[in-house]
């Protein structure tokens, strides 16, 4: 297809989404054909979003922009794509794919509104990603965002819907803020460049710093939502509030964006300005290491993922911080590796989660025994996670230090180091706490006495999410308590049923084959990386293409 | 002048009623930095140029910037619905999240309404402790 035809077509990511949730919320309440319907639209995405990378591999590089209503560059909304722009909605869909399956295995889509705002939720992730209009990007965050509220509330058990308000809360006051405050900082680069335009405005921050101080603050709004350090308070506390199915889809989409932003705003509008490199250096640094620090103190596994994803979020901006072609190619594989990672932990933990009835470290022991498929699962991802060979985490943080090396951030690669061994020791706290330990000790005495002060401490009952009726749960409880029971009676060997079925298990078992397979191919994919990363770092070609010249 | 004394006050404004504990204050918070953030948009936009925009004999040298226009309408339309929102969150819930005041705390209408703000803001002390 020629590069006019592919841009023309930009526009349908989210325009595509968004009409079939119209037409599925007139269908009334058919929840097969809303999830066949929904995957497939998914996955219609992902073949065209796989048939962009392909065209950029082709091509070796290279931007696509549309000017969409064919108004003269400039003044119209471009959308436009390069490998960078390829990638992310490639693994983003495919990531949306997975948890829709999980959310549908799980049982936290029993809902007629669930696949429409799923859809709205892709609208924004795409328009988002293909926009070269900081006014625009504000406009589909918010379609990003409005359809996550309502997510996060349906998805929690439809019984009891207020247990899980507390969280989003939180979670609507942060964004709204944010966005508030991303929509000022827009207001202040108009003032002060008078566009909004990126590729109208690229490298203007350099020469003139009141446009530099303007784009700081969107920036600034873009690293709370990317949950930096001082202001990732909010995403260890809101993201583990609704299902595991909707924290796993956030945890790939919403922050993921926010970096996608700083990524092109820094590249673009600064023009990659290397005064201000150092500023970033330090929190990055901060993120990684504060991040691993505070999963240290908690009590559940997605609390703990969560700060780890704070902590990781670290290691993918200090990408951008290095600015060089190696770290931009580390940092944007970094984020590939981290997206698939950290949905595949928070499933399979979720998986244990939502038959077992609590995500608390302790309450559970022993799950690998009954539960071999989603122990090997997780062991996977978390030592992908912390950057064990031949995972992609290795390639991906030996790369993140070949280039902090390479222009002589010394005290990041010591920090890295540091964090990377934090981070498997938390894996390994999980591990233990929740998929290992059994039989050392009395079995029936642990697991009994840790699941009564489980009850009786209200705020670690309020952290485990139980899909089923409360009822239920308290059944779930019960026979955990006398399965155990009946072991100790009967015989040391025996093993409960398992609990988790194939359906549950897939999507954190196919993310995890993902990341091996992205470790053992990386060579590939950080070609692909390579490319999009040139495409940063040499930001002519983009703003050519965006301005039609 | 006008413009950036007004946006000073509403921020000074919404930064205290952030302070705030209860939900509906906050709500009300970002009532006045959404018009804070409006008012800078019109602010970008230039102010000395106050003609309407598209009129066939419009001077482009006298017109107001219609874009900046375009902009605060498109932010008021969704603040409005996420303030909506964040009203049915403020009324449901279980004040688990110590966005309730405290009975000392509340003022004599709310003290008057029925035990059942007692009770639950009781309920919740052991909660706050854990986090």
């Amino acid at each position: 297809m020629s590069p006019e035809t592919i841009g023309a077509l930009l526009p349908l990511f989210a325009g595509l989404p968004l009409l079939v949730a119209g037409i599925l919320i007139t269908t009334g309440h058919r929840l097969r054909l809303h999830a066949v319907i929904n995957i497939a639209t998914m996955l219609v995405m992902l073949a065209a979003a796989c048939g962009l990378v392909y065209h950029f591999w082709a091509t070796d590089g290279g931007t696509i922009a549309h000017q969409v209503g064919l108004w003269p560059a400039g003044i119209a909304i471009p959308f436009a794509a390069d490998m960078f722009t390829a990638l992310m909605l490639a693994v983003t869909l495919l990531l949306t794919v997975v948890s829709i399956w999980f959310a549908q295995a799980s049982r936290a889509a029993n809902s007629r509104y669930f696949a429409p705002l799923v859809l709205i939720l892709a609208t924004g992730v795409n328009g988002a990603l293909l926009t070269a209009d900081l006014f625009n990007l504000f406009v589909f965050l918010e379609v990003m965002l409005l359809p996550s509220y309502g997510l996060y509330v349906l998805s929690a058990n439809r019984k009891l819907p207020l247990r899980r308000v507390h969280g989003v809360r939180l979670y609507v006051t942060m964004n709204l803020f944010t966005s508030t405050l991303y929509m000022i900082g827009v207001g202040f680069l108009y003032g002060t460049a008078g566009s909004v335009n990126i590729a109208v405005l690229a490298d203007q921050a350099q020469h003139d710093p009141t446009v530099a101080i303007a784009g700081a603050v969107s920036i600034f709004a873009l690293c709370i939502k990317a949950s930096v350090i001082p202001v990732h308070g909010w995403l260890a506390r809101a993201y583990p509030g609704t299902s595991p199915a909707i924290t796993a889809l956030f945890s790939g989409l919403h922050t993921k964006v926010a970096i996608y932003a700083i990524y092109r705003i820094y590249s673009v509008v600064y023009g990659g300005d290397t005064r201000f490199l150092w500023i970033g250096v330090v929190l990055f640094s901060l993120t990684m290491l504060i991040g691993v620090f505070g999963a240290v103190g908690e009590k559940t596994t997605r609390t703990i993922l969560a700060f780890h994803m704070v902590s990781q979020i670290g290691y993918i901006l200090l990408g951008v911080a290095l600015f060089s072609e190696l770290g931009l190619t580390a940092g944007i594989f970094y984020l590939l590796h981290h997206m698939i990672v950290k949905a595949s932990l928070f499933m399979s933990t979720g998986a244990v989660e939502v038959r077992y009835g609590t995500g608390v470290i302790g309450a559970l022991g022993g799950i690998s025994r009954t539960e071999p498929v989603i122990a090997i699962a997780f062991m996977i991802a978390a030592l992908s996670l912390a950057g064990i060979p031949p995972f992609s985490g290795f390639v991906a943080k030996f790369m993140l230090i070949v280039g902090a090396v390479d222009t002589g951030d010394i005290a990041a690669v010591v920090i890295m180091l540091f964090v990377s061994l934090i981070t498997l020791l938390s894996m390994l706290k999980i591990w233990t706490g929740m998929f290992w330990e059994k039989g050392s000790g009395g079995p029936a005495t642990k697991s009994g006495t840790v699941i009564t002060s489980a009850t009786r401490d209200p705020y670690a009952h309020e952290a485990s999410y139980t899909p089923e009726l409360a009822t239920e749960a308290t059944r779930a409880q019960v026979s955990t308590l006398t399965g155990t029971q009946t072991i100790i009676e009967t015989d040391e060997s025996t093993v409960p049923a398992r609990r988790i079925n194939f359906a549950l298990a897939a999507p954190s078992v196919v993310l995890a084959i993902i990341t091996v397979a992205f470790g053992l191919g990386a060579q590939f994919l950080l070609s692909l990386s390579g490319i999009a990363a040139e495409g940063l770092y040499d930001n002519t070609d983009y703003v050519q293409a965006v301005l039609n010249r | 002048m006008t413009l950036s004394i007004t946006v000073a006050l509403l921020t000074a404004g919404a930064v205290y009623l952030f302070s705030k504990r209860e939900l509906l204050r906050v709500i009300l918070g970002f009532v006045l930095i959404g018009h804070a953030g409006n008012l800078i948009l019109f602010a970008a936009g230039g102010t000395d140029r106050r003609n309407e925009a598209f009129h066939p004999s419009a001077d482009p040298s006298a017109m107001a910037d219609p874009l900046p226009q375009a902009f605060v309408l498109t932010a008021i339309v969704i603040a409005f619905s996420i303030t909506v929102f964040m009203l049915v969150l403020a009324v449901t819930g279980d004040d688990s999240d110590g966005t309730a005041a405290k009975v000392e705390e509340l003022d004599v209408a709310a003290e008057s309404e029925s035990d059942g703000v007692r009770h639950a803001s009781r309920r919740s002390a052991p909660r706050q402790e854990n986090t």
